[in-house]
């Protein structure tokens, strides 16, 4: 489905990531983790095609397309769903507008004609529930006034929504404590099938618990330096990222 | 068929009543201003006495005057003996069929979702005479007749209503007020004058676009409500779509006179032609909006979407003479390109208990320059006055220039005034947000703009608002990226 290929990615001349190979076949959930500052959000952004990253060299392709040629709308619209660490608040702008026209550009794409404010309204409180979504939260602005927990929970409910190809969740479980990192986690499985994936870009291996992944990176210094399977998320648990950091020379 | 019968010959008779001016279609009378010119105005309207004193008043009057450069605006030298101050309405239409329009704006017009007839009728098109249109505009007057409502154009005001219209003429705004109402006042030639009687509600949105012949009425437009005790009136200005004239210079007057208890609404999209994207062309509108709540109660609220123009220069005003009367300024002004607006209100505060509530929002675009101007003055008698403002800008990208002016004189020691103002750039983490959940670029900014103008535009009547987001969006197309 996704595939890295020695991705080395700078952001106003300086490395960030030096070199990443990922492979991400149909229906695995794939865990990077890392200390703060090895290029785990960076490698997020460069996925949904943010702008400010200069590519320095390497390649990705989706379902077998060129990523680099697609608009960040175009690589939504296909599939690849972005849960970001920081979700950004539209003042004035309500949640209903918002999700429907997400959801309808998704149809559009599809072929599939518009949704009816009802069939809408009919699929969110459907959504709703999947991720306990206060009707409260979804008759505000986009994230205006929303607590962090809430804003986290939000990206699930969009995420539920668009039921994407891809997701890549970047530090989801930061800011959550432990009940909502559950309602979160649940939202995420219900979610998964055999032909969808999911990248989950985490600090901590607590959201390891719920969510449980195929394969494990370690991400440090921009480069993917160890994966194994989910005991590797423990045995990071257990000793810290100072043996990794020990191990690469540093 | 006898209903069409009776609509058809109502259309021809309508078009008869007019026939003075359609005789003279070639009449357009020589370039320049005097009092000569402005004699010939008022005899070829054929009104009243009063109107020439009135007229050769304000000439006088503009005539001492000069052209006010207080404003943030850069205004190019306008030559006012190169203007023709008299021009008999296009009887014949521009354009056979609707081919022949430029496709840019046909293009606009879809976007805007206009019917096609509608958008014949804006471009220029020769339009038959389609009975429904025309019965709902025979119905609209029947309904507006047995309520005793008058609505009609100025001039058939000044010939049927003479005395009305001499009683409230220049109350609001005195034909000497400033330089582009004195030179309004001296040759305006057409415009709307309702009239709302005592404890009337009006059933419906009065629009210019149901005046026959509204698209006519020129460069000098005067508009006249008075809102007679305990009455009420929601009034609709213009037009989301983008209006071509080829005067480049406007001057319009609006007077609203609210007695007591009575309330008035005005509203108005504003999209004549900005000029092209280097900043040619384009028209110069100069505009004075000012009503006066005289009775005790009245309410007067301006909303303003202003797309338009390549020069605004506009302050709609409330003069709260009636105690505890509310005055209301709801304004979005959206410049683009080389577009220049110099926008805001004045708030007058004379009676007790007067309150009123300014909410400004600008955005800015491209190079061009949007500033609030605005003053709140509390007359030492006007106890107990409140006034609520709040001025926000919103810039899109680093080109454009936004500025407030807020004036603030309170005269007593009971009143509150409060002002809120806030700048913010159009985040490019939010675009990136909607982008990431399917939504393109231009989209979302017109998402991102309109739920910063939500608070406005959720004042307008509910039509006009949907029409107004449209244009917002399409105002900024290609203002990003």
């Amino acid at each position: 489905m996704l595939s890295i290929k020695n991705l080395c990615v700078s952001i106003e001349g300086k490395e960030i990531l030096t070199g990443i190979n990922l492979e991400v076949r149909p229906g695995e959930v794939h865990a990077i983790m890392g200390p703060n500052g090895s290029g785990k959000s960076t490698l997020a952004n460069v996925l949904a095609g943010r702008e400010g990253y200069e590519i320095t060299s390497g390649e990705i392709t989706f379902e077998g397309e060129d990523l680099f040629e697609l608009s960040p709308e175009e690589r939504a619209r296909k599939g690849i769903f972005l849960s970001f660490q920081y979700p950004v608040e539209i003042p004035g702008v309500p949640m209903v507008t918002f999700l429907k026209t997400s959801v309808n550009e998704h149809r559009k794409f599809k072929g599939e004609k518009p949704l009816t404010a009802g069939e809408f309204l009919k699929l969110m409180r459907e959504k709703k529930q999947m991720v306990e979504m206060d009707t409260e939260l979804t008759n505000r602005s986009v994230n205006e006034g929303f607590s962090g927990g809430e804003k986290k929970k939000n990206e699930i409910f969009q995420m539920a929504l668009l039921e994407p190809r891809l997701s890549i969740l970047d530090e989801t479980d930061s800011g959550l404590d432990i009940d909502a990192l559950k309602i979160v986690a649940n939202g995420v499985n219900a979610l998964k099938s055999p032909g969808r994936s999911t990248i989950v870009i985490t600090h901590y291996q607590r959201l390891l618990d719920y969510i449980i992944p195929d394969h494990v990176h370690v991400l440090y210094k921009g480069k993917i330096v160890k994966s194994a399977g989910r005991e590797l998320a423990l045995e990071l648990e257990e000793k810290g990222y100072e043996w990794i950091k020990q191990e690469n020379g540093n | 068929m006898k209903d069409q019968d009776k609509v058809l010959k109502e259309v021809t008779q309508g078009e008869y009543k007019y026939g003075f001016y359609t005789d003279i279609e070639t009449d357009i009378i020589a370039k320049g201003l005097n009092e000569t010119v402005i004699r010939t105005i008022w005899e070829k309207k054929k009104e009243p006495e009063f109107m020439l004193e009135f007229r050769l008043n304000a000439y006088r009057k503009w005539l001492k005057m000069k052209m006010p450069d207080w404003a943030y605006l850069k205004i190019p030298a306008i030559d006012f003996q190169e203007i023709s101050y008299y021009a008999a309405p296009r009887k014949k239409p521009k354009y056979e069929s609707l081919d022949e329009v430029d496709p840019e704006l046909i293009d606009t017009f879809n976007k805007l979702g206009i019917p096609l007839e509608e958008q014949m009728h804006l471009a220029g098109v020769a339009v038959d005479a389609v009975m429904d249109s025309v019965s709902v505009k025979t119905t609209f007057k029947e309904t507006l007749a047995e309520k005793g409502i008058i609505f009609c154009s100025f001039s058939e005001a000044l010939q049927e209503h003479p005395d009305l219209v001499r009683k409230y003429l220049s109350m609001a705004v005195p034909v000497g007020d400033n330089y582009f109402a004195a030179l309004n006042s001296a040759v305006f030639s057409d415009g709307s004058f309702c009239y709302i009687p005592r404890g009337v509600r009006c059933p419906m949105e009065l629009s210019t676009y149901f005046r026959i012949n509204a698209a006519n009425t020129g460069q000098f437009e005067r508009t006249l409500i008075i809102a007679d005790e305990g009455s009420y009136v929601s009034y609709l200005e213009g037009c989301t779509a983008p209006m071509r004239d080829e005067n480049q210079l406007h001057a319009a007057v609006v007077e609203i006179i609210a007695l007591g208890h009575a309330e008035v609404k005005y509203s108005t999209v504003q999209n004549w032609y900005p000029g092209d994207k280097n900043g040619k062309g384009g028209i110069y509108n100069f505009v004075t909006k000012r009503g006066i709540c005289r009775g005790k109660s009245s309410k007067i609220s301006w909303t303003q979407v202003e797309t338009g123009s390549a020069i605004t220069w506009k302050y709609p005003s409330c003069i709260l003479l009636g105690d505890n009367s509310v005055g209301e300024f709801y304004s979005v002004a959206l410049t683009n390109n080389h577009q220049q607006a110099d926008t805001g209100t004045k708030m007058i505060h004379i009676g007790r208990n007067t309150k009123s509530t300014i909410v400004s929002k600008g955005i800015s675009a491209g190079v061009s320059n949007n500033s609030y101007r605005g003053l709140v003055k509390v007359m030492p008698r006007a106890l107990n006055a409140r006034n609520f403002s709040q001025c926000d800008s919103l810039l899109m990208g680093d080109r454009c220039g936004a500025h407030t002016f807020p004036y603030i004189e309170v005269g007593n020691k009971s009143s509150v005034v409060e002002h809120e103002a806030t700048t913010s750039k159009i985040g490019e983490d939010q675009i990136f947000y909607c982008n990431q959940r399917g939504i393109s670029t231009e989209d979302a900014i017109g998402m991102i703009v309109n739920g910063y103008a939500r608070e406005v535009l959720n004042k307008l009547p509910m039509e006009f608002a949907v029409e107004a987001q449209k244009l917002l969006a399409i105002s900024l197309e290609g203002s990003v990226g």
